[in-house]
């Protein structure tokens, strides 16, 4: 996958893993069933609206909490092509990565982005376009070690591989 | 340059003379940690991974402790697939129920944490074992799976922010109130990617308990990890629940800190984190109104360690909890539990009107054992209170040390231990 474009569903700060996927589901591991109920404490209507290639757009630290990779799985599940936020806490942008989620770092683009606007991105160059506003942000490149780890599609392909 | 002491582990595990804050390294790992809702989805990620077996039976621990005793009939699929997988590959360090207790006070308890280890574990409070002087941070769980596969793990290498603790804490101020000082202070991202490094004179008159408490929530500030330096009372801990070797490592006098803090001890009151974020802190003598309490959660891997218990039944004796009011005791391991229970301390809680649970992370992550109900509210020793991280998304948590939960269960509103 070289890029995503789709409707922009918009949070803010400190957006957690609890909040993603309550840890009432955790004691399933089926991606379907947690993708059901992704994001249902925060945003109810989420899992009725989200179209396969949507994108999330949050603020600070996107993915506080927890360590459950159910998180980025449930996110990936439900269709999201890529997750922009201005941070991501540390262990969900590692998931993210090593289950192959494209995530993208940008202290600009959030406060370019509303809930519904149209956005493109491009995972080579880490441009963030803004189509409904016309305005564009670049975002933070992968490390070329994580870039090896996602052109595999997640660290299990890039085990496989060494 | 200098190396903090997290750097310092970090290059000795990468096979480097030195290294620095950004730099993308692979460490060899001591012990690779997962849980029973963690686990599952690293042994299926495993499988799919073209590897014979672990790479060491012995450095792999996998503790069920979540939703055990099994919940539900899920929950015990789940640990259905962690107790095949364990006999499968002949794991050394699989805690059964019984044996099992909360694994960040389990792991210690065991001995299999020391100074100078790297530690991954796919649990977010993995970080607990910067007390010991380790280095040790939460992962999820393909790095898990990576982690027993292969033995190793990427880094990149954190910077760090260093907390400088002078003076001592008063009477019924303990870790917990430190812990969630600093996390207001720097907020729920405010060491973000980064080391959070304790020193000073100040550590000396932390219980290893404390310090553990204190360890546990570096995550609740964003960080990588929290470490203490190793002094003779980690020694004395390392010496007591382990032979395995461990290394001693200090900081260089020229190490490089992002940020530094001093904080006196001696200052510090107890403190409450406001839903719904552990950063809303507040300490007690700023809180005016009354806040009325449904439940007391005592326990966690935060704080359902012996000095935790001792502190809350020090407060509930010849007491008893307030008309209406759940307060719900969990002991962190069975050998706390024992201990409890030979101290005559699970005798104070349950005449006091609490419940003593086995072993169990339940309530604090609303798994079972103490969900809430629309508009109730809880007063816990747990780490988290985001919304709907202990039941209903209209429940309230908020976050305290072992004596303000218990002096909160006597008196039903929110209460400080000094204001009964």
């Amino acid at each position: 996958m070289k890029s995503a474009k789709g409707t922009v569903f918009r949070y803010g700060d400190n957006v957690d893993t609890d909040v993603i996927i309550p840890a009432r589901y955790l004691n399933t591991s089926d991606p379907a069933e947690l993708a059901a109920h992704c994001m249902e404490d925060i945003d109810g209507d989420f899992i009725k609206k989200v179209s396969n290639g949507d994108i999330i757009v949050a603020d600070k630290n996107f993915g506080c909490g927890s360590s459950r990779e159910h998180a980025p799985i449930a996110i990936k599940a439900a269709g999201v092509a890529c997750v922009i936020a201005e941070t991501f806490a540390r262990i969900f942008y590692r998931n993210a990565i090593n289950i192959g989620l494209p995530i993208i770092e940008c202290a600009e683009a959030p406060g370019g982005i509303a809930a519904g606007d149209k956005v493109e991105v491009d995972f080579d160059t880490g441009v963030i376009r803004n189509l409904t506003k016309g305005t564009s942000f670049q975002g933070q490149a992968f490390p070329e070690f994580m870039q090896k780890i996602i052109a595999a599609e997640g660290l299990v392909n890039y085990i496989n591989q060494r | 340059m200098g190396m903090t002491m997290t750097q310092k582990i970090l290059a000795s595990h990468a096979g480097l003379a030195s290294v620095e804050a950004g730099q993308l390294i692979e460490a060899e790992l001591d012990l690779v940690l997962g849980n029973d809702i963690t686990s599952p989805v690293a042994i299926r990620e495993m499988e799919k991974m073209n590897v014979s077996g672990v790479f060491d039976k012995d450095k792999i621990a996998l503790v069920p402790d979540h939703f055990v005793p099994n919940k539900d009939i899920k929950s015990a699929e789940h640990c259905q697939c962690v107790r095949e997988f364990a006999v499968r590959h002949n794991i050394t360090n699989y805690f059964e129920v019984g044996e099992m207790g909360i694994e960040h006070a389990l792991l210690p308890e065991k001995g299999l944490t020391v100074a100078g280890d790297v530690i991954i574990g796919a649990d977010s409070h993995t970080c607990t074992y910067g007390a010991l002087g380790a280095f040790s941070t939460g992962v999820g769980s393909t790095d898990m799976a990576a982690g027993m596969a292969t033995g190793k793990a990427w880094f990149k290498v954190p910077g760090a922010i260093r907390f400088n603790l002078t003076g001592k804490l008063n009477r019924f101020v303990s870790g917990k109130d430190v812990i969630l000082h600093i996390i207001g202070m720097i907020g729920v991202d405010g060491a973000l990617y980064k080391s959070m490094e304790f020193a000073g004179e100040g550590i000396g008159g932390l219980s290893m308990d404390d310090r553990f408490t204190i360890a546990n929530m570096a995550i609740e500030a964003g960080g990588k990890n929290g470490i203490f330096p190793v002094d003779d009372l980690a020694l004395a801990y390392i010496k007591e629940h382990s032979d395995k070797p461990y290394t001693v490592y200090e900081a260089d006098e020229d190490a490089v800190y992002d940020a530094e803090y001093t904080i006196d001890l001696s200052s510090l009151k107890p403190t409450v984190a406001f839903p719904h974020l552990p950063e809303n802190t507040k300490t007690l003598d700023e809180i005016t109104e009354t806040i009325r309490i449904d439940q007391v959660v005592i326990g966690s891997c935060t704080n359902g360690r012996l000095d935790d218990l001792r502190q809350a039944a020090a407060i509930l004796k010849g007491r008893h909890v307030a008309k209406g009011m759940r307060c719900i005791v969990i002991p962190a391991t069975q050998r706390i539990y024992l201990e409890a229970m030979e101290e005559g301390l699970l005798k104070i809680f349950i005449e006091a009107g609490a419940v003593v649970s086995t072993p169990t992370c339940g309530p604090c992550l609303g798994g079972y054992m103490g969900i809430l109900a629309a508009g109730e509210r809880c007063v816990s020793t747990t780490n988290r209170n985001f919304v709907g991280r202990m039941g209903h998304v209209e429940s309230e948590i908020y976050l305290a040390s072992p004596a303000v939960a218990a002096a909160s269960a006597i008196s039903g509103n929110l209460t400080g231990p000094d204001q009964l």
